[in-house]
């Protein structure tokens, strides 16, 4: 498949975009609110263009992706804490963080990826929404130490007996206190970039097109030889992957995190961002994330009416991007362009 | 080549939301603000040009410069002349809004109190809404620090609390916290304070208490996993009951989404006959708890902790199920005292209700910032840092009589932490009455 110059333009656009910030961060014309608002903003970009990659692309409604984050959000902190003495330098503590945050949820993806993706639409819908309840249920109970005789791992009652010398990292439902922050926007910047070069490799290549067969007709995929269950795991466990590591940028910009962040309400949160910026339309969602993180804060001079003017502005949004008008206008461009991420059934029919 | 004419728009569209938030004209800068200077940023190195901050978010805020209020409240005068900007966030909307609420209309009190009178030094207070959140919490701390905010009244709960307080330490600007009361809000920073006395503390003031006072001989638990307070002073609670002697017969938890039905957790109590059950939580679960084991004739002595004050007003509760109820709290609504029954009757004036701990431990730092002020003969023209040190010798020498605490007064240690000592009260006739 020829790469479409729309990923280069997507490539082009976030470079531009970090390039303008860091202009602007320089010279001192970002508020505080905006350079507190840049690594936060990174991870929910990360969020949401791995969750596109799920439903989007691969076309299964997922629901618990905040139980990925949370995953990554735990672990790899606990890894940067752990290491703290061990790797002075913190950006090298944050990219080994980083990585470890994207194994475990890799892992935590494929261990739920083996039923749930057994499952289809509205089912596996409510088994991901589950699986992001238990996540966050078993962080609310786990307590982990480190010291010198090893790792403690204990349940509902803190028996780790972590040493003296070591430290109680994970404190069940007080989560981790005391972290460092070592997210820097740089790195947010990073991850971005390497989540849509995983995103559009995945996608341009042949397990992207048997994962998209997967979304536009699994029955039709499978009977010329498509083995769903192991694209369908592909798609899931990568997007799981760069979830946790967005978990872990985000959790390393605050000096505490704790597991009831990471609940059912971010997952929707996430979803919107996808949803509004367009299933499969990587660019959609990078530009919804930043827009919907920045808006509750740009209309906090509103004081108690901001909430309110939010989710008005939201459904407007919503209501805008499904009218027939600017739908025609955006499918004049798809149907010249080569938009292959568009995964809108209908049109493909139309064009076909 | 629509197509790129497309994405050019999204393209401007994404720059131009970007720099909504980031730049705007200095020209903007209002009278006031040019006044006050820039807190310092030892965290961002690069960040040379700081004092144009004090213009980026003027372009929002030209139009409303004071936070909206709740509707009921009557709106505080213009910004004062010459006035050290005071912040603070905490949840006005959301799950814990009562205490973000009353937190900051106790502070209200006291600053409209403090402009009215001849004192020299005068207050602009400002709240931000944090939703009981910690990314929102530092949101909303930045949106102050846009703001221009001098010193700090840090964030009334204390998840929320532990993360701007990293963030105040770092920017040297000085916090007093009205109600964080977990220690990792203070713990390995000097300039943030606390106004009320810190979880542990709670929990093994409780255990002393029913220990000495043979409350009880057989103890039922029933705490709340996911928060932070309810776990921190159980924790201690049992560390102490241990050393009292006292035996725990049951231990059982709830959590937010089953904080509706306590059938489990009283049968677990009653069944292995609890004499004493000891709710360290908020008072909404605590009124339920109450009800379920009135109804299941299950009638144990009862024993709160601070988050129970409050019970006795709940709208839709019984007041005459929490009689005999046994907390401790550092504040008391009914009290003789002078200055009490007049903030009371202030804020039953201004807001419809009785005040609760939290908005006497608002009104509190208020005061005591008016007396730390004065005492270190601080001017609003200071920047933070300035203040920031100035506070940290007055907060750790001084002496200060409040409406919370007791008649020698307040005084705190190097760590931030205020010499309060939980008070017991039990509920008498739909009152508190001192335990001692």
């Amino acid at each position: 498949m020829k790469k479409s110059p729309f990923h280069f333009l997507t490539y082009i656009l976030v470079i531009g975009a970090y390039a303008a910030l860091q202009v602007l961060q320089a010279r001192g014309e970002l508020s505080a609110t905006m350079r507190g608002m840049l690594v936060p903003i990174c991870a929910y970009v990360v969020m949401a263009v791995s969750l596109n990659l799920t439903v989007g692309v691969l076309g299964e409604l997922s629901l618990g992706h905040a139980g990925f984050m949370s995953v990554g959000a735990f672990l790899g902190t606990s890894t940067a804490i752990a290491l703290q003495d061990a790797v002075p330098v913190p950006g090298v503590r944050l990219t080994i963080a980083l990585i470890v945050a994207a194994l475990f949820a890799a892992l935590a993806g494929f261990l739920i990826g083996i039923p749930v993706l057994r499952l289809n639409g509205d089912y596996l819908a409510i088994v991901t929404l589950a699986f992001g309840e238990i996540i966050k249920a078993v962080f609310n109970n786990l307590y982990l130490g480190v010291d010198s005789r090893g790792v403690h791992i204990s349940l509902l009652e803190d028996v780790t007996n972590t040493a003296k010398d070591g430290r109680l990292i994970i404190q069940g439902p007080m989560g981790i206190g005391g972290i460092q922050k070592i997210s820097t926007f740089t790195a947010g910047f990073i991850l971005i970039m390497i989540s849509l070069i995983v995103i559009f490799n995945l996608v341009g290549s042949r397990a992207g097109r048997a994962i998209m067969a997967i979304r536009d007709n699994h029955i039709a995929a499978q009977s010329v030889g498509v083995n769903i269950i192991k694209y369908k795991m592909m798609a899931f466990v990568t997007s799981a992957a760069l979830a946790g590591a967005a978990g872990a940028l985000f959790a390393m910009n605050y000096s505490t995190v704790v597991a009831n962040k990471f609940d059912f309400n971010t997952s929707i949160l996430i979803l919107v961002f996808v949803v509004l910026g367009g299933l499969g339309n990587m660019l959609g969602s990078i530009i919804a994330a930043a827009v919907l993180t920045i808006l509750p804060e740009a209309l906090r001079p509103i004081a108690e009416y901001r909430m309110l003017l939010y989710a008005v502005l939201l459904i407007l949004m919503m209501l805008t991007a499904n009218h027939p008008f600017v739908k025609g206008f955006f499918n004049r461009f798809r149907q010249t362009g080569q938009f292959q991420l568009q995964g809108d059934d209908e049109e493909k029919e139309a064009a076909a | 080549m629509k197509k790129k004419l497309l994405c050019a728009l999204l393209a401007l569209s994404m720059l131009f939301v970007l720099a909504a938030c980031g730049g705007a004209p200095a020209e903007n800068t209002d009278a006031s603000e040019t006044e006050t200077s820039t807190p310092a940023e030892p965290s961002t190195p690069d960040d040379t040009a700081a004092p144009d901050e004090q213009a980026e978010l003027s372009g929002e805020t030209e139009t409303n410069p004071e936070p909206a209020d709740t509707p009921n409240e009557p709106t505080p005068a213009a910004p004062v002349e010459g006035a050290f900007k005071l912040g603070g966030t905490g949840p006005l909307t959301g799950g814990a809004a009562i205490y973000g609420n009353a937190a900051k209309n106790g502070a209200q009190i006291a600053v409209d109190e403090i402009n009215a009178s001849d004192s020299a030094v005068k207050f602009d207070l400002r709240y931000e809404d944090d939703a009981h959140d910690a990314e929102k919490a530092v949101n909303a701390y930045n949106a102050l620090k846009d703001w221009g905010m001098q010193i700090s009244l840090g964030s009334v709960t204390s998840k929320p609390a532990e993360a701007t307080s990293a963030e105040s330490f770092a920017d040297n600007i000085f916090s007093l916290t009205p109600s964080a009361s977990s220690p990792a809000t203070i713990a390995g920073k000097d300039n943030v304070f606390q106004m009320c006395f810190s979880d542990p503390n709670q929990g093994t003031a409780s255990a002393e208490y029913i220990g000495t006072q043979n409350l009880g001989s057989k103890i039922a638990v029933i705490w709340k996993s996911d928060d932070v307070y309810s776990k921190g002073i159980r924790d201690t609670f049992l560390e102490e009951a241990d050393a009292q002697g006292l035996e725990v017969v049951s231990d059982q938890t709830f959590s937010d989404g089953n904080a509706t039905d306590f059938s489990v957790q009283l049968n677990d109590a009653k069944t292995k006959e609890a004499d004493l059950v000891f709710l360290p939580m908020y008072y909404e679960p605590a009124s339920l708890i109450l009800a379920q084991a009135s109804a299941m004739g299950y009638a144990p002595k009862w024993f709160g902790v601070d988050g129970m004050d409050g019970i006795l007003t709940m709208q839709g509760f019984d007041a005459s199920l929490a009689e005999g109820v046994m907390l401790l709290t550092p504040f008391n609504a009914d009290s003789s005292d002078e200055a009490t029954a007049k903030f009371v009757a202030e804020y039953e004036k201004r807001f419809g209700e009785k005040p609760n701990q939290f908005a006497a431990d608002g009104y509190d730092c208020v005061y005591a910032y008016c007396q730390a002020l004065t005492a270190a003969n601080a001017t609003p023209d200071m920047d933070a840092a300035t203040i920031n040190g100035l506070m940290k010798e007055q907060f750790t020498t001084m002496t200060f009589h409040g409406l919370t605490g007791t008649e020698s007064g307040l005084t705190w240690d190097e760590t931030g932490a205020v010499s309060k000592s939980p008070k017991g009260m039990v509920i008498t006739n739909g009152a508190y009455v001192g335990m001692d």
